[in-house]
């Protein structure tokens, strides 16, 4: 097993415990927290890419790298954007779930 | 392997980069000055923008062909290349003349006077206004599906605080949700784009779909993709996000997020299926991405028909009308060669999402319009608005004909052209779809109206009198809605200009 696989499969691996968080975790910090190990996953999966296409001499194919980096900038924005939705809501309602039945202002209508 | 004719930026390609660039110059500069001035800065550069998509719409539709524009001259794959064709050009310009009536009609809520402090909502609103704006013109114009990946990523990101501009513990419990449904989409589609990649070299659409061929890792980044963009448009059953998270939002960002935003992956489905790989769908592929359209328009018009709320029963129909534009797919499969082909099916799809666009923005407004003048929009108490209103009622009823599909609206050109596909196909099950959600759609447009024309038991006492140019924006819409099928008669053959096929059955 060459270097690129071994990594392949970490990339995987990560991938496939981070879906599994954000599908079964019911709280939203979880949530985001595997929503980051998917992210993880994925682009370890570009750094195989990146690794498999390089030309010989090359360390690696510089195009998926620069397009992990793109990736990596969108998904620390994304991050911290949940995180700014999750304390708001946790300053609004005092728990950070995203249950219906929440009891605050099911009466107050849409504006 | 077939080599394709290479690019090269055509006269006028420039107007490409300006659709993008202007967008994103409004955002920066508002940040700059301050929310004082993002109003004013949206309220040049948003009609400045809508002149820019006419001028590329006329420019695509004289000539027939593709707008392209490489970036920096570097030519794909090495570099990215931005190309219009007759969809992008269409859709541009229906997204441009929705986005400044909102705008129009925003300016009630979202005004700024000259002189008063810097508010936390204007502000917000039209930074992300434009925001959206500029990231739909990058999702129509994007040439590679990384560049189309930045786009979406931004519109989510602008799309998701409108959701909770007034702060209410709902709307945010709303926007999370709503944004962890994105965050999967695009981390799936991510997935697609990085094994695409892998196998291929390169992401440029026009060089992918001459390389790209059947085998299992491009399947799998094709399917990875396709639930990410449905879980981003909602359609049943990855729709659980978005009825609270347009009914909660304010009118006008409500308007715009279930008008314009939800077309946005919609449009990179169409571009990945029928311009990336148009041989790959096969029938079964097809008939299941029609049978969740099909699950769409009933499931999303019966729970609409229940529903006790204006605003969500206008939520839930949006749910609904998604699922029409995936009947498209089964319908534009070409038995013969099994290849997606652009013809009446997709011209019908394309339409039904530039109708449904108006319409829908129409109702939403007039939704607000009747929730500000009563302080509830509770559909049993409705009585005697259309007293109060009667032109919002209007517009609220013109919306609704074209969500129905009754002429000469242009709901009803795309249903015909849906109904015509599905005759000459010999589809006839998604016909019987089609008719049974427009009876389901007239019911719930009827309880409404027929609510809103009865008398009230006391007087009605307006809780505000709405503006009378935010009336007149909601009607414009509902009318642009109701007049959209005239377009069979002019413009419509834009839509196959500069595709590959270059030949296109507009409506007989």
């Amino acid at each position: 097993m060459n270097a690129a696989t071994l990594f392949g499969l970490c990339g995987a691996a990560l991938a496939g415990l981070g879906l599994y968080g954000l599908v079964t975790n019911p709280e939203p910090l979880r949530k985001i927290l595997a929503f980051n190990l998917l992210g993880s996953g994925v682009f370890l999966v570009f750094g195989v890419v990146a690794r498999r296409a390089a030309a010989s001499g090359l360390g690696g194919d510089p195009v998926p790298q620069a397009m992990v980096i793109t990736a990596i900038v969108v998904a620390f924005a994304a991050t911290a954007m949940a995180i700014a939705l999750l304390l708001r809501l946790l300053q609004e309602t005092g728990r950070p779930t995203l249950d219906a039945d929440n009891p605050a202002g099911t009466d107050r209508g849409n504006s | 392997m077939p080599d394709v004719l290479p690019d090269a930026t055509t006269t006028d390609g420039a107007l490409l980069v300006l659709a993008i660039v202007l967008p994103a110059m409004g955002v920066l500069l508002s940040f700059v000055l301050g929310g004082q001035y993002a109003e004013r800065i949206a309220s040049v550069l948003l009609p400045s923008g809508l002149v820019l998509a006419s001028i590329i719409f006329v420019d695509v539709w004289r000539s027939g062909d593709r707008l392209v524009y490489i970036v920096g001259d570097w030519k794909p794959p090495l570099g990215i290349a931005l190309r219009a064709d007759g969809l992008a050009a269409a859709m541009m310009m229906a997204v441009a003349v929705v986005i400044c009536v909102v705008a129009i009609f925003a300016r009630a809520d979202f005004g700024t006077r000259a002189g008063s402090a810097e508010a936390r909502a204007p502000f917000a609103f039209w930074i992300l206004l434009m925001a959206i704006w500029g990231a739909m013109n990058l999702i129509f114009l994007g040439g590679d599906l990384f560049t189309l990946y930045v786009a979406i990523e931004l519109l989510t990101f602008a799309a998701v605080p409108l959701v909770c501009l007034d702060g209410r513990a709902e709307t945010l419990q709303a926007a999370l949700r709503y944004l962890l449904f994105a965050l999967l989409g695009s981390i799936l589609y991510l997935v697609g784009t990085a094994l695409l990649y892998g196998s291929y070299a390169t992401l440029d659409i026009v060089l992918l779909s001459s390389r790209i061929h059947i085998e299992p890792a491009t399947l799998v980044a094709a399917t990875l993709m396709t639930i990410g963009l449905f879980a981003k448009t909602a359609l049943f059953p990855l729709h659980l996000w978005l009825p609270p998270a347009h009914a909660g939002a304010p009118a006008a960002a409500s308007a715009v997020l279930s008008a314009v935003v939800v077309k946005g992956s919609f449009f990179i489905v169409v571009r990945l299926w029928f311009d990336v790989m148009p041989g790959m769908l096969g029938a079964a592929g097809a008939q299941l991405f029609g049978a969740l359209g099909a699950a769409a328009i009933v499931f999303g018009n019966v729970v609409a028909l229940r529903q006790q709320r204006l605003k969500l029963l206008i939520a839930y129909s949006t749910v609904a009308q998604i699922g029409y534009l995936f009947l498209m797919f089964p319908l534009a499969l070409d038995p013969m060669s099994a290849q997606l082909q652009g013809g009446s099916a997709l011209t019908g799809g394309i339409i039904q999402a530039i109708s449904h666009a108006t319409a829908k923005a129409a109702m939403f407004m007039a939704a607000g319009l009747i929730y500000a003048v009563l302080g509830h929009d509770r559909i049993a108490e409705l009585g005697g608005i259309a007293r109060a209103i009667p032109m919002t009622i209007f517009a609220f009823a013109l919306g609704g004909i074209s969500l129905i599909g009754l002429p000469p609206s242009g709901g009803f050109l795309a249903k015909w052209l849906l109904l015509e596909a599905a005759v000459a196909t010999g589809q006839w099950w998604w016909a019987i779809v089609m008719l049974a959600g427009g009876l389901l759609t007239s019911i719930y447009v009827f309880i409404v109206l027929s609510r809103a024309v009865a008398p009230s038991r006391e007087p009605l006492k307006p809780v505000v009198t709405v503006p009378r140019y935010q009336e007149a924006a909601a009607l414009a819409l509902a009318l642009t809605s109701l007049l959209l099928g005239l377009i069979a008669l002019g413009p419509v053959d834009i839509l196959g200009a500069g595709r590959p096929e270059a030949m296109m059955a507009g409506p007989r």
